[in-house]
């Protein structure tokens, strides 16, 4: 099981000062961030990818071939990358350079964007977002797996004979999680080409989420890549923490209060109550944490948003500590008990790279 | 038979209350029917969170399931500024958009006057047509003169307009459709196929 935290890069600013950080200063601290999530024994570190304001994660590559340079273990993933309007042969390209400057460490997340026009910034149309996406990523899935590309499609030009360069590491493509809050469609996809599933899991009740799981388990089985139970899913997480539970909401609040997502609707005590979002003591994370496994099954990864809504940097470094100190290894531990054998562990490049080894 | 019936009004005591209640047992001595009545009002807080939220309290989602889930519905509002009230259509912009499809719907409406009881075909029914609820021919509006007693004050026409909509209603309920379900999963080859891709 893998552990990690997903950010979107936002700039909100922090009530205590009213201010919001700057871009440069924004993009330093998310590497601050991904570098200390290596150190405290975190897995995986993955980008949001936005083209609006208050959003500085543009170039998701970029950003995380930089973290790749300033780290030795951490995965490199997104959460997401667009795959509605980008050109899959760049995500091909940058993705696959991506993987070997990070000697595998680097997998990523199709998902549809946080904004309608986002599809015409880059030329495209909105009403065919879900066609986009599935003849999009069929022609990656291809670009990966054939030296040489013949294709026709509805979106973009023909490709005759092409060869997406650098082939990816040891023949292995990146692993790749298909993110998604509603749409079976994306669930089905998944599920066809055996790749993870993703469900964000915050801001809603767990229970909305458990339908498009068992759907992407179902399916998964149905297509043959295995059991339900061996489907490869990913979960995100929102926490906060203090020593006690008074300290963590009473310095949590403003940040709550004034939070993009979170303002003028449900207090912070009914968004605990009734969604994943972790507010509190160690000991309460950690037991909030445990009843994911209960809700969606033994899964394969969990991303924790901890930077989002104005934190300044230095809170959120200490969070990060209080995680890796305190809660990780007990939910390590936890979620390895009962375990059966023969659920994957997260996917990581050496194992997958060892099996398709095996198989030639 | 379960029979759903949503009032909007906001005073105590509500003709809007006192019209939905009418409508209720007009159905009720045609049918036997299972009638529960919903007063928005209670999920005022609820819904306006929910608006912000995207996710309904536990209160609020039982309701909305109970509505996807009747065989039919009753839904009467006060005529707040020449329209159906925020509340009232707050509620239904916060149900799932299928929860009504091919549902017998009686529309009803208060308010000081009858001038404005057009409200039920200009504002109500072009709502539940996108709805593709199957909204019943009568609706019924009751003006304040429409409580008086006599046949003077149009106390007993309003009283024939209920049992008109109350028969129209107890006929669709008669033969309604099964409650549908929205989850139909295309099969992804056939997704696939729909772009021209193997």
């Amino acid at each position: 099981m893998q552990f990690g935290i997903f950010t979107v890069g936002d700039l909100t600013p922090d009530p205590h000062s009213g201010r919001p950080p700057g871009e440069q200063e924004r993009l330093k601290a998310m590497v601050a961030i991904a570098r200390k999530a290596e150190e405290v024994g975190l897995d995986v570190f993955a980008t949001g990818e936005h083209h609006n304001p208050p959003f500085v994660t543009s170039s998701p590559t970029t950003l995380l071939a930089y973290i790749a340079a300033h780290t030795e273990k951490l995965i490199l993933s997104t959460s997401t990358t667009l795959i509605t309007t980008n050109d899959p042969v760049k995500i091909a390209e940058d993705f696959a350079v991506l993987q070997h400057l990070s000697d595998g460490r680097a997998d990523l997340m199709m998902g549809r964007g946080n904004t309608g026009p986002v599809y015409p910034w880059f030329g495209k149309d909105i009403r065919q977002g879900i066609p986009l996406a599935i003849e999009n990523y069929a022609l990656l899935h291809k670009l990966w797996r054939e030296e040489s590309v013949d294709w026709k499609g509805r979106f973009r030009t023909p490709l005759q004979g092409f060869t997406a360069v650098p082939r990816p590491l040891d023949g292995v493509p990146p692993f790749v999680w298909h993110g998604s809050i509603r749409s079976p469609e994306i669930a089905e996809q998944a599920a066809y080409y055996g790749d993870g599933f993703f469900a964000n899991h915050i801001f809603w009740p767990t229970q909305h989420f458990q339908q498009l799981i068992e759907l992407y388990r179902t399916r998964y089985a149905h297509y043959g890549h295995g059991t339900a139970e061996q489907a490869y899913v990913g979960l995100g997480g929102q926490i906060f923490m203090k020593k006690n539970s008074q300290d963590a909401i009473r310095t949590y609040r403003p940040y709550f209060d004034n939070s993009p997502v979170y303002r003028g609707g449900p207090a912070l005590e009914e968004y605990i109550e009734q969604t994943p979002l972790s507010v509190g003591s160690p000991q309460e994370i950690i037991e909030k944490t445990l009843t994911f496994r209960e809700h969606f099954g033994d899964y394969q990864r969990q991303l924790f948003l901890m930077d989002s809504g104005g934190i300044p940097l230095k809170t959120v470094l200490e969070q990060l500590d209080i995680l890796g100190e305190e809660v990780l290894p007990v939910l390590r531990k936890e979620f390895a008990l009962g375990r059966p054998a023969d659920v994957p562990a997260g996917p990581t490049h050496a194992a997958r790279a060892a099996r398709a080894a095996g198989a030639r | 038979m379960k029979l759903v019936v949503i009032a909007a009004g906001l005073s105590e005591p509500s003709s809007t209350r006192l019209l939905a209640d009418r409508l209720a047992g007009a159905t009720g001595r045609l049918l036997p029917v299972r009638t529960r009545v919903v007063e928005l009002r209670d999920l005022a807080v609820d819904i306006a969170k929910h608006l912000v939220s995207g996710f309904p309290s536990p209160a609020l989602r039982e309701v909305l399931e109970a509505v996807a889930a009747a065989d039919g519905l009753i839904v009467v509002t006060p005529v707040f500024t020449a329209s159906y009230s925020g509340l009232f259509k707050s509620f239904f912009d916060v149900l799932d958009r299928t929860a009504l499809v091919g549902k017998p719907v009686l529309l009803a409406a208060t308010g000081g006057s009858a001038r404005h009881s057009l409200v039920l075909e200009h504002a109500l029914r072009p709502m539940f047509s996108h709805l593709r609820a199957a909204t019943l021919p009568t609706a019924v509006f009751a003006a304040s003169p429409d409580w008086g007693s006599g046949a003077e004050a149009g106390g007993e026409e309003l009283a024939g307009r209920i049992d008109r909509a109350a028969a129209e209603l107890a006929a669709a309920l008669g033969h309604a459709a099964p409650v549908r379900t929205n989850d139909e999963l295309v099969p992804f080859a056939e997704q696939l196929a729909a772009l021209g891709l193997d």
